[in-house]
């Protein structure tokens, strides 16, 4: 009898050894865009966290969307730790309460001493997310097939300029960049896009090229349908092009002129585990050293204000200045418009339905 | 226990002892098959349940604003609500602002009538924002803040939805919905995609359906009278293909179709095609309808073998001894002994075709993409679970009739699958 006790004591007590053993060394799984976007996030925020704290970061995939958020929280099993939003997802999200509210208190000043209200772009701190990084859907061409283009409209000139062009397939931002192509200067886009009018428009200019558009859905597609000769211009997530061209060398070229700019944001599913070490994650990958470090990954712009003057060149090839690629250099930024998340939030029922018909008919 | 035993009473009759013993063997039957009954409860009844309650269950406007779906009910729907209503509307939106519980948020409101309206999501989720600072009177307080409010639109929606169930999840599905007074009628035409597409869905798996049968048949009779060491090697590349992935095996098909694919290079390298004239194959309907006829034709093939292998060849050779030509004793003698096994085979492929996902989604690019795949789009993009319900309840409810009517035409007992 009295062994039985004392074998009962020693396996609790390994048991609880081991269990807070398991508290200490906490697991995270962070969820993001996959291909070069999440190595710049693992290079630069995961693995410098896991060496500095003993935890660990689990990386996963996804293609963007509230879907497995949704899904995990309303059956109350939620295994992400936290995701990677666009901004357009982190109202919605928030708005349905399917988000955890983060106290932005907790977020580090800056390096060079602002507080960290001051130091993030207006507009990067939400109640239910913490920004990240400025990235854009620009259009890229393949330089050995196509020279002499200026400005958006070639994009949709099918006539100086032959060939396949790439889409995302969904309404937005093509809306706004066929609007921009048609003549509209980038601070009316969404004035217009408001009216009935409008909306007929950008459709009308995106009837003119429909037949040779192939649709793309996934970020690393584009520079995959370039590199394939399937498309000779196309529309892509900046830093995907950025990629191609810097460590694979590929002979792409990308036209800022009428890119769309969106942001990228943490944010935690409600119900999420390890709380506490979420957050300290949080707060290590948004600090102004993280932010500097992931850009010389890949050419998506730090949302600190600090950020900037460390962003230095790409990681392997000190030659490489990073700052030009960035969509928010002031020679790229001529011609650019944020997405309107409340614009979106809006409409996306609807045109998304539109544009469904509109491409099956 | 000493009263006298009356020995007639004591004799139970032969069939209620049977009837006793059986009832145990019959129990013992009964719990062998619970965890198949169960298997199919939770993963089957269950899930399917739900997706039908969902596809109607309309809480969001009585779990947001609870009083004020009560008191809109009494509106008569002329002008405006009244001043009460207003004030309800502002003081629930106000509670509602705080709340993060799922389900119970301005934001399920606002996604709910956006459905309805669209544009008027924002307008709700920046009204609860500043709700605690509207004060008496609360219409013009309201409408002040936005002038949207003012809109009679806005409130006939609002007073619709306020009812638990609901068919409009149904009416978007067939393209259909509510006007201004509330009457059922078209969508407008740059908005109308489901009919069109369940139309479609149907005659693309008619037309899989039936190159699958044109292809089948022959195969599956070579299968059946060839000598068994050869048909064995013919059996195993039918059987290579089904054993694959159906991702390896559509991806296949995106290699070889592609404009810059094998049969396009093929064309170009022999001068068929000009480099320039490269046919688009893939990502559209032909290319659906060629993928998915591969991944499918065993499933043809297979329970036409199994038919055919059982046809007695004397009978054949009766017919021919008797003077029938070889057509004609095809037509008349062996094809009639194999429609069991083309019934099954239809069925089998034409059921499986009509809600197939995952190759339409890969190869079908915008126009060859089916009902399953907007459903998707529902469930997995624009969250809106409830039309993505709507969809599959409908879907469903179109299988179950073509089930009813395959089974009048040729009956179910008479099918073979193998």
């Amino acid at each position: 009898m009295k062994n039985v006790i004392s074998k009962a004591l020693i396996t609790s007590a390994v048991s609880m050894a081991v269990f807070a053993g398991s508290v200490q060394a906490a697991s995270i799984t962070a969820v993001s865009w996959g291909g070069a976007y999440t190595k710049s996030q693992v290079e630069a925020y995961h693995k410098p966290w896991a060496a500095a704290t003993g935890n660990t970061v689990v990386s996963e995939d996804y293609s963007g969307g509230l879907a497995e958020i949704k899904a995990q929280v309303e059956a109350g099993n939620v295994t992400w730790n936290l995701v990677d939003l666009e901004l357009s997802d982190v109202v919605r999200g928030c708005d349905e309460g399917i988000l955890e509210v983060i106290d932005h208190s907790i977020l580090p000043n800056g390096a060079d001493g602002s507080s960290a209200a001051d130091d993030f772009l207006p507009g990067t701190l939400h109640e239910c997310a913490v920004g990240l990084i400025v990235w854009s859907t620009i259009w890229a061409y393949d330089s050995t097939k196509i020279s002499g283009v200026n400005s958006l409209a070639d994009f949709y000139d099918l006539e100086k300029f032959p060939g396949k062009r790439g889409l995302r397939k969904g309404p937005k931002p093509n809306l706004e960049m066929a609007l921009m192509a048609d003549g509209v200067p980038a601070s009316y886009v969404y004035i217009v896009l408001g009216t009935d009018a409008g909306v007929q428009r950008a459709f009308d200019k995106l009837d003119t090229i429909k037949d040779s558009v192939i649709w793309w859905e996934a970020g690393a597609q584009p520079p995959q349908l370039l590199a394939d000769g399937e498309v000779v211009m196309t529309t892509a997530y900046n830093g995907r092009i950025f990629n191609a061209v810097a460590a694979e060398g590929k002979p792409f070229v990308i036209n800022w002129d009428g890119q769309v700019w969106d942001l990228d944001m943490w944010a935690i599913p409600k119900g999420a585990s390890n709380m506490a070490e979420t957050l300290d994650f949080i707060k290590f990958s948004s600090s102004t050293q993280a932010l500097a470090d992931q850009a010389s990954w890949i050419s998506y712009g730090p949302v600190r204000k600090s950020s900037a003057a460390l962003v230095g060149s790409y990681h392997n090839q000190p030659d490489l200045d990073m700052a030009p690629h960035m969509p928010t250099a002031p020679e790229n930024f001529k011609n650019a418009v944020q997405n309107n998340f409340e614009f979106w939030a809006d409409n996306q029922d609807q045109l998304n339905e539109r544009f469904n018909a509109w491409l099956a008919n | 226990m000493n009263q006298a035993i009356n020995p007639i009473d004591n004799v139970i009759p032969l069939k209620e002892k049977l009837a006793k013993a059986t009832k145990v063997q019959r129990r013992r039957a009964l719990l062998l098959t619970m965890p198949l009954v169960i298997f199919l409860i939770v993963s089957f009844v269950l899930p399917i349940g739900e997706m039908l309650w969902r596809s109607v269950h309309n809480p969001a406007v009585s779990n947001v604003v609870p009083n004020f779906a009560i008191a809109i009910q009494q509106w008569d729907g002329q002008g405006l609500p009244s001043e009460e209503m207003f004030e309800t509307f502002v003081s629930d939106l106000v509670v509602a602002k705080k709340n993060r519980e799922i389900g119970k948020t301005v934001g399920n409101l606002a996604t709910r009538i956006n459905y309805a309206l669209p544009g008027s999501r924002s307008l709700f989720t920046s009204t609860a924002r500043k709700a605690n600072k509207i004060s008496a009177p609360y219409k013009e307080g309201l409408i002040a803040l936005n002038k949207k409010w003012s809109n009679p639109q806005l409130w006939l929606s609002l007073q619709r939805n306020a009812k638990d169930f609901t068919p409009a999840f149904y009416l978007a599905a067939l393209d259909l919905k509510y006007d201004d007074k509330g009457n059922v009628v078209q969508a407008d035409k740059l908005y109308q995609i489901y009919l069109s597409n369940f139309i479609k869905t149907l005659q693309i798996s008619a037309l899989i359906t039936f190159i699958c049968a044109l292809l089948a048949y022959p195969i599956a009779y070579v299968l059946s009278t060839l000598p068994l060491r050869q048909s064995n090697l013919l059996m195993i590349l039918v059987l290579l293909p089904f054993w694959t992935s159906l991702l390896v095996r559509t991806t296949a098909w995106i290699a070889i179709l592609q404009t810059e694919g094998l049969v396009n290079d093929i064309f170009v390298f022999l001068g068929i095609l000009a480099d320039d004239g490269r046919v688009q194959m893939i990502y559209n309907q032909t290319g659906t309808v060629t993928a998915m006829v591969h991944i499918l034709l065993p499933f043809m093939i297979l329970p036409l073998y199994s038919v055919m292998k059982t046809i007695n060849p004397t009978y054949m050779k009766a017919a021919i001894s008797m003077g029938a030509k070889q057509s004609y004793a095809m037509r008349r003698v062996y094809l009639p002994q194999t429609i069991p096994g083309l019934a099954a085979g239809t069925l089998l492929v034409f059921i499986l075709a009509i809600g197939y996902y995952i190759t339409p989604a890969l190869v079908g690019g915008e126009d060859g993409i089916l009902i399953s795949n907007l459903i998707a789009y529902h469930i997995q993009k624009s969250l809106n679970w409830s039309l993505g319900a709507a969809l599959s309840a409908i879907l469903l409810g179109t299988v179950l009739i073509l089930y009813w009517l395959f089974n009048k035409l040729v009956g179910i007992d008479n099918l073979k699958f193998g």
